[in-house]
């Protein structure tokens, strides 16, 4: 690491005031950042932690109906307390392991968007709400691909609102050494449609597999999938799978979150 | 010296539970790191970002400027000083000696792999001086990388260019044996080859390696604190070849160390460059890696490329094994490397069997990758996995079951000692009482309804069976002197009886997760009648112990625990005579039993503990015919190797739709010989058999083409966690004896990363034969993905 200042804001207005600092640095739960800084890969002068502010921690419903996280809560916290919508709850009590989920954070998580992340796969799948210290924005407008948000400079994520599907099952097939998700899929069932979001299968990071939820909406059965095909194009390919690999794997995956929900 | 005559409790036999344990558990162990002296200063090193490349210049300029900087070093300040050598010398087959180009302390000229370290800094901090590495100013001009093997044997570009060829070597084992070999598989009915990769290992030892060296400029003595499996053998190296201190000048402690697996048998040049520093700042200077340097430089294992070939008669009897393999020793040799690819790897490559013809060709190559050399099994696991994965071929080719192949081939119980066809004489063994022992310990007669319930789950099920032998104890130092190596390989023990009577038992070799605290007191509690608690280990301090090779190759208590027995014996003859003074009986007269001197036939005695104290207050002492104290030192050299052998199965799960492999049951039975103490050797085979499944399922180390390692990290290394492996049935008794040192006891600490990684390809080959898919052999590590493909075709 290089040295820097570190600071723990107690308010929103704070953090953001702090945040203003040229090569100022929010800190959720650091749980890519400090590896980051470890190897000296970033040299911010001021970590912002977010971890004191009250106001962004926990969980509770909104009049909606909705599952309403603060965006420094830890995972942990969700997996406990999000038992209104056991599909998230189950997510985020398989992230990594205690460690992570006792200092990871939801907002850390969809601030940083890694490809193989599993919150950006709830988010879209959930069609949540991500509120920020400055406007709300849809999860479909939210991801621009790989490690890109619609987040600005200093913008932090202070909530999450998850709309709670009928059904849901995020299935996650691992990466043996890293265990993040090689492949991930979210199923999540709405009155009015299905929707299926899948992580780290592609170079553009999350997105929405369109044909699935398609056919999904009509049938809501493993089966329903049976005709498609997923393309390898712009599938991530590495030491751990070719690009068709992480393709059939999204099908094979996103037929067993549909049986697992269902 | 069977368990079975113990009459002392916590003696040999007892599953007594390791004492050293405590302060590991409770944060209380002593690591190098843990060791802070006053004044000290940090060294952090410049290691190289390309695998290839020349140094044209290093700018220190800025970097000496920087705060708290105090030295830097670069590989100019150490030409004049020897380089770290190799401790076998190979001959070629056309009998010219290995290529054994200079392994320096830090690199000069050129850069020779991701890591090599060209420079260090010392510094009042460790922060200081990672700051001033980033401020020299480096000039590196890259080089194509020279990685895969076979393109490095075909030409492109040279790894050393004082040595005009990238093989180091090109060993032929045995020699002669090459016509007959190749005429018996030229004739033989049945001929089966088979192309495998034995994959390369990161060690990922709990501990990084660390250093720490002091300097008394007023006695000119060095100390070193390092994380060394053989103190003394590090001493020697950094005395007798690299810089050159005089032996009785340095001492080197080797404190509390987490874990080896090989990696840390060797010598470093960071231990040379803290020592350098250390005498020209006349201050201790510190170092300890960091995660990614333990990536990058610790010593990687294994990584063989073979082709195998086994000959036999249509009936399965064997008539020749035939391999060529390219062995990777990375950029330089380090300390065991051309030892691990040879005498310890073809003198295995018989295995089990009374096959006649064995011929092994290994080349040793030279890439830009770190240096590769021994780690837990070092060779063996390389032999038997040759061996044991075409065997499970030729079974399927032939139509045979597997187990009746191997037990159709086996040396039998009546053919001992055995000289196989490798050029080793087997002592003792039972193959085929283990494999029955396996049979029923694996259930195999219930497979077929296991294989059943898995496919209504929609799973592929497997069952895979291994036979196994290596060669443990290193070693006769005779025998290896004849086969190139320039050390001895004997050990030493000294036996302290204090005048209280309790004991300090000094050894050479050193205990970095072997529970050698525990054990070897065992053994003297057992000789001398007395409780175990009154007897301590003491080991890792040059200035403490008698001059041992140190732990490695299972050898602890084969070698070093036969020099204890020595030892203890001579405490025994002296204590006698001692005894006998004291109840004015003959020598001869005295017996030793649960602690008691008696004269035989009476009931007059004296304790072991009056003994001792009077050894020390000799007063109407003989002294004319018995020297008072009460302390031996010997020295052992062992008779031959040992040679533990087992057999393994195991059952695995194949998920169809992604290729993940799960290990659903394993089972090992062993034959270690006399078991000192049953619950570590069962900790011993639950750790080797996790690094083994660790090898065959998710350890994969990888380099791109231009010798980046992609996986460097946690990130992309997997190692095996407690999830992917199942509960383990170990079984190890009534083993054959060792017959020729004085325990019976032949080694444990590989066998489990020996048998295991063919045993699992077996099974999961067997089980991808099950769904249809004709696939007859899949490389390790059989990630999810690897074994997907396969099933594609």
């Amino acid at each position: 690491m290089y040295d820097f200042e570190m600071i723990r804001p107690t308010t929103i207005a704070d953090a953001v005031a702090a945040l203003g600092d040229e090569d100022a640095q929010a800190l959720g739960g650091g749980q890519t950042l400090i590896p980051t800084l470890k190897q000296r890969l970033a040299m911010p002068s001021t970590l912002v932690s977010l971890g004191a502010i009250s106001e962004m921690r926990g969980v509770c419903m909104s009049d909606a109906g909705e599952v309403c996280v603060g965006g420094a809560t830890p995972h942990a916290v969700v997996a406990a307390e999000a038992t209104a919508y056991p599909g998230l709850a189950a997510l985020a009590g398989h992230i990594g392991d205690p460690a992570v989920r006792n200092r990871g954070t939801v907002g850390g998580s969809l601030a940083n968007n890694d490809p193989s992340a599993c919150y950006p796969a709830a988010a879209l799948a959930s069609g949540a709400l991500i509120i920020t210290n400055t406007r709300e924005i849809a999860a479909d407008d939210y991801f621009q691909g790989m490690f890109t948000t619609a987040l600005e400079e200093g913008e932090i994520i202070t909530e999450v609102r998850f709309p709670v599907p009928e059904m849901s099952h995020y299935e996650k097939f691992v990466q043996p050494a890293s265990r993040f998700a090689l492949v991930g899929v979210m199923v999540a069932k709405f009155a009015d449609g299905v929707r299926v979001a899948v992580t780290g299968a592609s170079e553009e990071g999350v997105y929405r597999w369109t044909e699935a939820e398609a056919a999904l909406s009509d049938d809501f059965s493993a089966g329903a999938l049976a005709d498609l095909t997923v393309s390898s194009d712009g599938m991530i390919s590495d030491l751990h799978g070719s690009g068709d690999y992480r393709a059939h794997l999204v099908k094979v995956m996103t037929g067993r979150a549909v049986t697992a929900a269902a | 010296m069977p368990k079975d005559n113990s009459t002392v409790e916590g003696g040999i036999g007892a599953a007594t539970t390791r004492r050293e344990d405590i302060r590991f558990l409770t944060g209380e162990g002593q690591y190098t790191d843990d060791i802070n002296l006053t004044g000290q200063a940090h060294a952090v090193f410049a290691r190289s970002d390309v695998a290839n490349g020349v140094i044209k210049s290093i700018d220190t300029t800025a970097a000496e400027a920087m705060p708290g900087v105090l030295a830097i070093f670069t590989g100019e300040d150490f030409v004049e000083v020897g380089g770290n050598p190799a401790g076998w010398l190979i001959n070629s087959r056309d009998g010219e000696p290995m290529k054994e180009p200079k392994r320096p302390v830090l690199a000069h000229g050129k850069v020779r792999h991701v890591g090599d370290a060209y420079a260090a800094v010392i510094a009042e901090t460790k922060q200081q001086a990672r700051d001033a590495v980033e401020a020299l100013e480096v000039e590196i001009e890259e080089l194509p990388a020279v990685i895969d093997m076979a393109s490095a044997i075909e030409g492109g570009g040279l790894v050393h260019d004082e040595i005009d060829t990238n093989i180091c070597f090109d060993w032929g084992w045995i020699e002669d044996n090459r016509a007959a070999t190749d005429e018996a598989i030229k004739n033989a009915p049945h001929v089966t080859t088979l192309e495998l990769v034995n994959n390369r290992l990161v060690p990922n030892a709990m501990e990084p390696r660390a250093s720490t060296a002091d300097y008394n400029p007023g006695t000119d003595e060095y100390t070193l604190y390092t994380t060394s499996q053989n103190p003394h053998l590090t001493r020697l190296l950094i005395s007798a070849f690299v810089l050159g201190i005089p032996e009785n000048k340095l001492r080197v402690v080797a404190p509390d160390v987490g874990g080896g697996f090989g990696s840390k048998i060797y010598h470093y040049g960071e231990e040379a460059l803290v020592l350098a520093a250390a005498k020209k700042l006349k201050r201790p200077v510190k170092w300890t890696a960091t995660r990614s340097e333990a990536f990058l430089t610790d010593a990687h294992g294994r990584d063989h490329v073979t082709k195998i070939e086994l000959a036999c008669e249509k009936d399965g009897t064997f008539i020749a094994f035939r391999t060529e393999t390219m062995a990777n020793v990375g950029a330089y040799l380090s300390n065991f490397s051309t030892a691990t690819p040879t005498f310890l790897h073809g003198t295995l490559m018989a295995g089990n069997y009374t096959v006649p013809n064995v011929y092994v060709n290994v080349k040793a190559v030279f890439t830009n990758t770190a240096p590769v050399d021994a780690y837990r099994g070092a060779g063996r696991p390389e032999a038997t996995y040759s061996i044991e994965r075409i065997i499970d071929m030729t079974a399927r080719e032939l139509g045979m079951d597997p187990v009746e192949l191997r037990r159709k081939n086996f040396v039998k119980p009546d053919q001992y000692p055995f000289a196989s066809a490798a050029g080793l004489e087997y002592d003792s063994g039972n193959y085929d009482r283990q494999m029955d022992k396996l049979e029923k310990m694996i259930d195999r007669e219930g497979f077929a309804a296991r294989r059943a319930e898995s496919e209504a789950k929609g799973k592929l099920r497997g069952l895979g069976v291994n036979a196994y032998i290596e060669a443990c104890g290193i070693a006769p130092s005779n025998l290896v002197g004849v086969l190139g190596s320039r050390v001895g390989l004997y050990d030493a023990a000294t036996v302290r009886v204090n005048a209280t009577g309790n004991l300090s038992v000094m050894v050479g070799a050193h205990s970095h997760g072997q529970g050698h605290e525990t054990a070897f007191p065992q053994v003297v509690a057992d000789m001398l009648g007395i409780e175990a608690a009154s007897i301590d280990i003491v080991h890792g301090d040059t200035a403490k112990i008698p001059f041992g090779m140190g732990t490695y190759g299972s050898r602890s208590l084969a070698v070093c625990g036969s020099a204890v027995v020595r030892a203890t014996e001579k405490i025994i003859a002296k204590a006698k005579k001692i005894a006998a003074h004291m109840l004015e009986a003959s020598d001869a007269d005295i017996e030793l039993k649960d602690g008691q001197f008696s004269v035989a036939g009476t009931d007059k005695s004296v304790s072991f503990g009056e003994v001792a104290l009077k050894a020390y207050i000799p007063h109407q002492f003989p002294i004319e015919d018995i020297e008072p104290g009460l302390e031996e030192t010997a020295f052992y050299d062992p008779a031959n190797f040992t040679y533990p052998s087992g057999a393994y199965a195991c059952e695995v799960e194949v998920d169809p739709e992604t290729g993940k492999v799960t290990v659903e049951r394993f089972a090992a039975a062993d034959d270690f010989g006399n078991i000192i103490n049953p619950m570590i050797v069962t900790g011993q085979v639950h750790g080797g058999l996790g690094q083994g499944i660790g090898q065959a399922l998710v350890e994969q180390t990888a380099y791109d083409s231009d010798g980046q390692l992609l996986s460097a990290s946690y990130m992309d290394y997997a190692m095996p966690r407690a999830d992917d492996l199942p509960f383990y049935q170990v079984d190890h008794d009534d083993g054959t004896p060792c017959t020729h040192n004085p325990l019976g006891v032949k080694g444990c600490g590989e066998a489990g990363a020996i048998g295991s990684p063919p045993t699992v390809v077996n099974a999961v080959v067997d089980a991808l034969q099950s769904g249809g898919h004709e696939v007859t052999h899949v490389d390790m590590p059989l990630t999810p993905s690897r074994v997907w493909s396969a099933m594609q075709g």
